[in-house]
């Protein structure tokens, strides 16, 4: 969609956020409202607001106030004064503009400028429809924090969740999709199905879950764009818990036979489906690690839930949590180096991390009820829901950082349960 | 026999009735979604003619509890089942459907397979007592659909459950 040209080679400067350590220091950056005239200047504006919470809520960057700024709205065009950012003490500076360009389309520009260096870090031109206009604040956003961090950012992402209503024992669920920041909320059923555990296709517009139909539960394909909707594969009996392949091409998911569940793969294309486990147990939340090579699942095989190592194409699989407790909804990161995962101990529901060998447990977040998370496409943050019990209980969604800090709520208008979080959009 | 069967059934129809309130009170909401269950709740006690879906719910006992992670019957739990058993070869009209369910203490994915664990255990005493596996059909809810809504155990207990649903009570 938005087309874009650097304009500008990045200048070889210091200016940057090592975030391969525990503890960061926020980086402080100003971001005045971009510049735009007439009809433009409100984007500016938002545009501005946008991205400057993206960045915010990343917890890399501080903000400064807006009212501490000496200059306004200036000109990306023009060199800033740095040193009236500099005795506001920020680091990072970023100037815009917003104008329409004559086929009616918004041209938005952006430099992100070293205050002490005096040096422009990057800067980009983009054309867009003008209802795009939030895709280009998270754009903007993921350049900023690619050029300061050195890895990919995470904003133009999409969430798609269940939204939940209605009392707690006749929960109505609708399959939702947002932007990450919880924006553009849009539903893709009516909710007269129960419908749980929504995933992303890496490569199309869909996503498979499992709903309740008049039938047995099944798990579904969905186009998010046209509304199509099949049924994965011609099982006998409930099929639950699916998962794209990391090549789009398979979906793998549990299917429920005399009291066990087992894992199978169906080829999207052939359609020829394949028994990955064999086991006299609950085999379940398959999810697979970014080259495609293994699988990761959870089993009571060994008398309570634990995760599972084994090859994509079945076969012996080494169990690989060894700690107290319980461990399930196992989730591979994009990244490859670790797997995310839901733990049970004392009657309270963790979310950690620990190495595809099992080693480097860590506990992120812990409390009455933390469960299913899913990680942006960057490895460095993982999303869940958080559920408080009892009658008026219900789940949000929230998400930390892989250290473990900047735990923050993701607003949806309802209660929110099962995320899960796109591939990066542009 | 029929009288002895009738008078144990009338211990048996207070204690189902008493656990159904207990239920009531702990949700506050007595908006129970088990259809034969809903449907026994506007009737008043007295109105379970023999056959009826009344007479299961009531009489007979319409579901079973299961332990904490577990899917094994209790003795309690088979004894419904024998009941279960025994009525429904007094009245081969229905079929039914075994709803499996989880309490809210697990995760999403393991809960449906609980769930459905639970449903088969149900499904296989029935059948080891003689009612045709064709009349049987079974889901999972996992921990979808909670009947008893507080934050303790004496709640997430009674939604550990299997809850035999007759099919076409209505015909």
């Amino acid at each position: 969609m938005a087309g874009l040209a650097a304009v500008v080679t990045p200048a070889s400067a210091e200016l940057n956020i090592d975030i391969s350590q525990g503890t960061v220091q926020p980086l402080p950056i100003a971001i005045p409202d971009f510049v735009g005239g007439g009809d433009t200047a409100q984007l500016g504006r938002d545009i501005a607001g946008v991205v400057s919470a993206d960045l915010k809520r990343s917890g890399l960057f501080a903000t400064l106030d807006p009212a501490s700024f000496i200059d306004r709205a200036i000109n990306p065009n023009a060199l800033p004064n740095f040193q009236n950012w500099r005795v506001i003490n920020a680091q990072a500076l970023v100037t815009g503009a917003i104008t329409r360009a004559p086929d009616g389309r918004l041209q938005a520009d952006f430099r992100l400028w070293d205050v002490f260096a005096g040096q422009q870090l990057t800067g980009q031109q983009f054309f867009t429809t003008p209802e795009n206009w939030r895709r280009v604040a998270h754009i903007i956003a993921d350049a900023i924090y690619e050029r300061l961090t050195g890895e990919k950012g995470y904003f133009d992402t999409r969430i798609v969740f269940v939204d939940e209503s209605g009392p707690k024992s006749a929960r109505v669920k609708r399959l939702a999709i947002m932007d990450q920041d919880g924006a553009n909320v849009r539903y893709l059923t009516k909710g007269q199905d129960l419908v749980l555990t929504p995933r992303f296709s890496p490569t199309t517009q869909e996503i498979t879950y499992m709903s309740f139909g008049n039938s047995d539960p099944r798990v579904y394909l969905l186009n998010i764009e046209t509304g199509q909707r099949e049924v994965v594969g011609n099982f006998p009996n409930m099929t639950f818990s699916p998962r794209f392949s990391p090549d789009g091409q398979r979906v793998v998911m549990s299917l429920e036979q005399g009291g066990n569940a087992n894992i199978y793969a169906m080829d999207l294309r052939s359609r020829a489906t394949t028994r990955l486990t064999d086991a006299a147990a609950i085999d379940t939340s398959p999810s697979y690690s970014p080259d495609g090579a293994r699988i990761v699942f959870e089993s009571d095989r060994g008398g309570n839930q634990q995760l599972y190592v084994m090859s994509a194409g079945g076969g012996p699989a080494q169990r690989i949590s060894f700690g107290q407790g319980r461990y399930s909804t196992p989730v591979w990161s994009p990244r490859g180096d670790l797997i995310a995962f839901t733990k049970q101990m004392g009657g309270r529901f963790a979310i950690g991390v620990m190495r595809p060998d099992g080693s480097g447990e860590r506990i992120l977040t812990e409390g009455y009820h933390n469960e299913g998370p899913t990680w942006a496409p960057n490895g460095r943050v993982i999303m869940f829901f958080r559920e408080t019990g009892g009658q008026t209980g219900g789940p949000q969604l929230w998400s930390v950082d892989l250290t473990g800090r900047n735990e923050l709520r993701i607003p949806t208008p309802s209660f929110g349960s099962d995320p899960a979080w796109s591939p990066l959009l542009n | 026999m029929t009288s002895i069967a009738s008078k144990s059934s009338l211990s048996r129809a207070a204690i189902a009735f008493g656990l159904a309130l207990l239920a009531a009170a702990c949700a506050k909401s007595p908006s129970e979604l088990d259809s034969s269950l809903a449907g026994s709740a506007n009737a008043g006690i007295g109105a379970a003619s023999p056959g009826s879906a009344q007479d299961f719910v009531v009489n007979v006992g319409d579901r079973v509890f299961y332990e904490t992670d577990s899917s094994s019957l209790t003795a309690d739990g088979r004894s419904t089942l024998d009941r279960q058993a025994q009525w429904l070869s007094l009245y081969p009209r229905y079929t039914v459907t075994l709803e499996g369910h989880a309490d809210e203490r697990g995760t999403r994915e393991y809960n449906l397979a609980l769930g459905a664990r639970r449903a088969k255990a149900a499904y296989d005493y029935l059948v080891s007592r003689g009612v045709s596996p064709q009349r049987v059909k079974t889901i999972s809810f996992g921990k979808e659909r909670p009947v008893a809504l507080c934050n303790e155990d004496s709640c997430w207990a009674q939604n550990r459950r299997a809850v035999t649903v007759l099919n076409n009570a209505g015909s």
